[in-house]
C-alpha cells in the first residue's frame, strides 16, 4: 500500500487553478521528485499535502487515511509529515538547538532532557555539533537549511516534503544539503521533493513526476523520463533545463 | 562646520534679540524668575512622584490590555468573530475620542455613580481612562507588529505540528513584540506626559501643583519648572527610543 496517495487534488486561488486534479502515489521509503517550470504547481502541491493550503477537491491519503477531510484538525497529520522550505524559515529569535527542540517539547510535551540526546546526535550526524548555540543569522545558508532539516527530523516524521530547498543557496553550498538528502534516503525516509536539481533527481529519485499547469502529465523512473520522455511538453522542458 | 556656524548665529540672535523686545522684562520676571524657581522646584519634584506612580501602575496594564485587544482583533476562526468586532470597536472608540474627553467622562462620570470608597477615587478612574485610551493605540502597534512577521514563519511552525495558539505564543509574538519595542517606547513617553491630564479631575500632580504656585505667587515660573522636570525625563527616554529604532533598522538592512 502506498504511504502517501493523492487522488484528484484540486487547489484554486480565485480563478486560477494551481493544482488541477493531481494523482500521486508515494511508496514507503521512496524518493519522489516533482519537476517542472516555475508556477507549474510543485510548491502548492507540497503545501496541500501538509494541509497548509485547503484543497477544493480530492483526497490525500496517509497510510490509507484521508487527511484532507474538511473540518479535521490538521495537526495530527502535520506531526507525521515534515516539511523543509526554500528559505529555511528558521525562527530567528531562537538558537539552532531551540529551533529543533521547540516542536517536540510543545507538541509531545517532552522535557528538554528527554530529547536532548536524540537532538544532539542529529546535530552530530549532520556536522553541526559546534553550531547548536548559534542563532540563524550566524549560520551560512547551507547550515541553516541543514538545521531546518534536523528540525523536521526531530518530530520523527513518516514523510518529509522538501520545497526547492537548495534554490536559495549559493552554488557551493548546494552539495552539503543534497548530501543530507542522500543520507536520509539511505535510511529509508519517504520523501517528496520539488526540485530544479535535475542531476540529483536523476541519480537519486525512485520516481520523477513532471508537472505542467497544475497537472502531473508524465511520471516514471528517472531513466525513462530523462532518456525517453513521451510527452512533447516534458521533452521541451528537459531540453531547456539540461541544454 | 556650516552646522556649527548656523547654530552659533541662531543662538546669538536669540540671546541678543529676544531681550530687545518691549515686553521682555515683564516676561522674564513672570516666567523666568530665579528665586521663585528655586523655591518651588523641590515641591514640584515632590508632586512629580505622583505622576511617576500613576505612570508606573498604568503602563503594565496598558501593555496587557493592548496585547489582549491586538490578539482579539487578530483571531482568525469564525467563532471568534464577535471578539474581533469587540476589539475593533474598542480601538475605534478610544482612538477616536480626545484623551482629555475620555478622562473627563470616565473620571467624573463613574465616581458620580456614588460608588463606595475607594471606588469613587479620581486616581483610579483617571488612570483607567488613560489605560483605555493608550491600550487602543498600543493594540494597533502590536497588531502591526504581528502583521510584520512573515507568513512563512507561521507556515514553518504549523508544519511542525504546533497548534495555532502555540504558533502565536512561541513564534509570532516574540518576533512581533521585538519589532515594535521602539514604537512602544514612544507611547510610554507620550503617556508620561499625558498623566498630567488627570489634574483636570482632581489629583494634585505636577501640573496642578505648578498651577497652585502660580496662583499663590502670581507668577508663571512654576510652569517652566514643571516643563524642565518633564524634559529631564523625556529627553533621555526619547534618545533611547531613537537609539533602539536606529539599531533595529541597522539589523534589518
Amino acid at each position: 500500500m502506498a504511504k502517501l496517495k493523492l487522488r484528484n487534488v484540486v487547489k484554486r486561488f480565485g480563478d486560477i487553478t494551481v493544482c488541477n486534479g493531481v494523482n500521486l502515489d508515494v511508496d514507503d521509503g521512496q524518493m519522489v521528485c516533482l519537476i517542472g517550470a516555475s508556477g507549474a504547481g510543485k510548491s502548492t502541491l507540497l503545501r496541500c499535502i501538509n494541509l497548509l493550503e485547503h484543497t477544493e477537491d480530492g483526497e490525500i491519503f496517509l497510510d490509507g487515511e484521508d487527511i484532507a477531510v474538511p473540518g479535521l484538525n490538521p495537526q495530527a497529520a502535520r506531526k507525521k509529515i515534515g516539511m523543509v522550505f526554500q528559505n529555511f524559515n528558521l525562527f530567528p529569535h531562537m538558537t539552532a538547538l531551540e529551533n529543533v527542540m521547540l516542536a517536540p517539547r510543545r507538541v509531545y510535551k517532552k522535557s528538554r532532557t528527554d530529547i536532548e540526546a536524540e537532538v544532539v546526535s542529529l546535530f552530530n550526524r549532520f556536522g553541526l555539533a559546534d553550531r547548536m548555540e548559534n542563532y540563524p543569522d550566524q549560520l551560512s545558508g547551507g547550515q541553516q537549511q541543514r538545521v531546518a532539516i534536523i528540525r523536521a527530523l526531530a518530530m520523527r516524521p513518516e514523510v518529509i516534503l522538501f520545497d526547492e530547498i537548495t534554490s536559495a543557496l549559493d552554488p557551493q553550498l548546494v552539495g552539503e544539503v543534497l548530501d543530507v538528502l542522500l543520507e536520509l534516503k539511505k535510511q529509508g525516509m519517504t520523501m517528496v521533493l520539488a526540485t530544479h536539481e535535475m542531476q540529483f533527481a536523476r541519480q537519486t529519485a525512485d520516481k520523477i513526476c513532471f508537472l505542467k499547469d497544475g497537472e502531473i502529465i508524465e511520471e516514471g523512473p528517472p531513466d525513462q523520463i530523462f532518456d525517453a520522455p513521451t510527452q512533447a511538453a516534458t521533452k521541451e522542458f528537459l531540453m531547456r533545463v539540461l541544454k | 562646520m556650516i552646522a556649527t556656524t548656523s547654530t552659533v548665529l541662531v543662538l546669538v540672535a536669540l540671546i541678543v534679540l529676544v531681550p530687545m523686545t518691549p515686553g521682555w522684562e515683564k516676561v522674564q520676571k513672570s516666567f523666568f524668575n530665579g528665586p521663585i524657581l528655586i523655591k518651588t522646584f523641590p515641591k514640584l519634584i515632590e508632586a512629580f512622584k505622583l505622576n511617576v506612580m500613576i505612570f508606573l501602575w498604568s503602563a503594565p496594564m496598558i501593555a496587557i490590555l493592548g496585547l489582549l485587544v491586538a490578539l482579539a482583533r487578530n483571531a482568525k476562526s469564525p467563532a471568534m468573530f464577535p471578539l474581533r468586532i469587540l476589539g475593533a470597536t474598542f480601538t475605534d472608540v478610544f482612538r477616536g475620542v480626545p484623551v482629555i474627553l475620555t478622562v473627563y467622562l470616565i473620571g467624573f462620570g463613574i465616581p458620580g455613580l456614588g460608588l463606595p470608597r475607594p471606588w469613587n477615587s479620581p486616581y483610579i478612574w483617571g488612570s483607567i481612562a488613560l489605560i483605555l485610551t493608550y491600550s487602543a493605540y498600543v493594540a494597533e502597534i502590536f497588531r502591526a507588529g504581528i502583521d510584520s512577521v512573515h507568513p512563512s514563519q507561521r507556515a514553518a511552525a504549523l508544519s511542525l505540528g504546533l497548534s495555532e495558539q502555540q504558533v502565536m505564543r512561541e513564534v509570532v509574538l516574540p518576533q512581533a513584540v521585538r519589532n515594535v519595542v521602539p514604537s512602544q517606547m514612544n507611547m510610554l513617553i507620550a503617556l508620561q506626559k499625558d498623566v498630567s491630564l488627570l489634574s483636570f479631575i482632581g489629583p494634585v500632580e505636577i501640573f496642578r501643583q505648578a498651577g497652585v504656585f502660580k496662583s499663590l505667587m502670581a507668577n508663571f515660573t512654576p510652569y517652566v519648572g514643571a516643563a524642565i522636570i518633564f524634559l529631564l525625563v523625556t529627553i533621555p527616554a526619547t534618545r533611547y527610543a531613537d537609539y533602539l529604532m536606529e539599531r533595529q533598522s541597522r539589523e534589518r538592512s
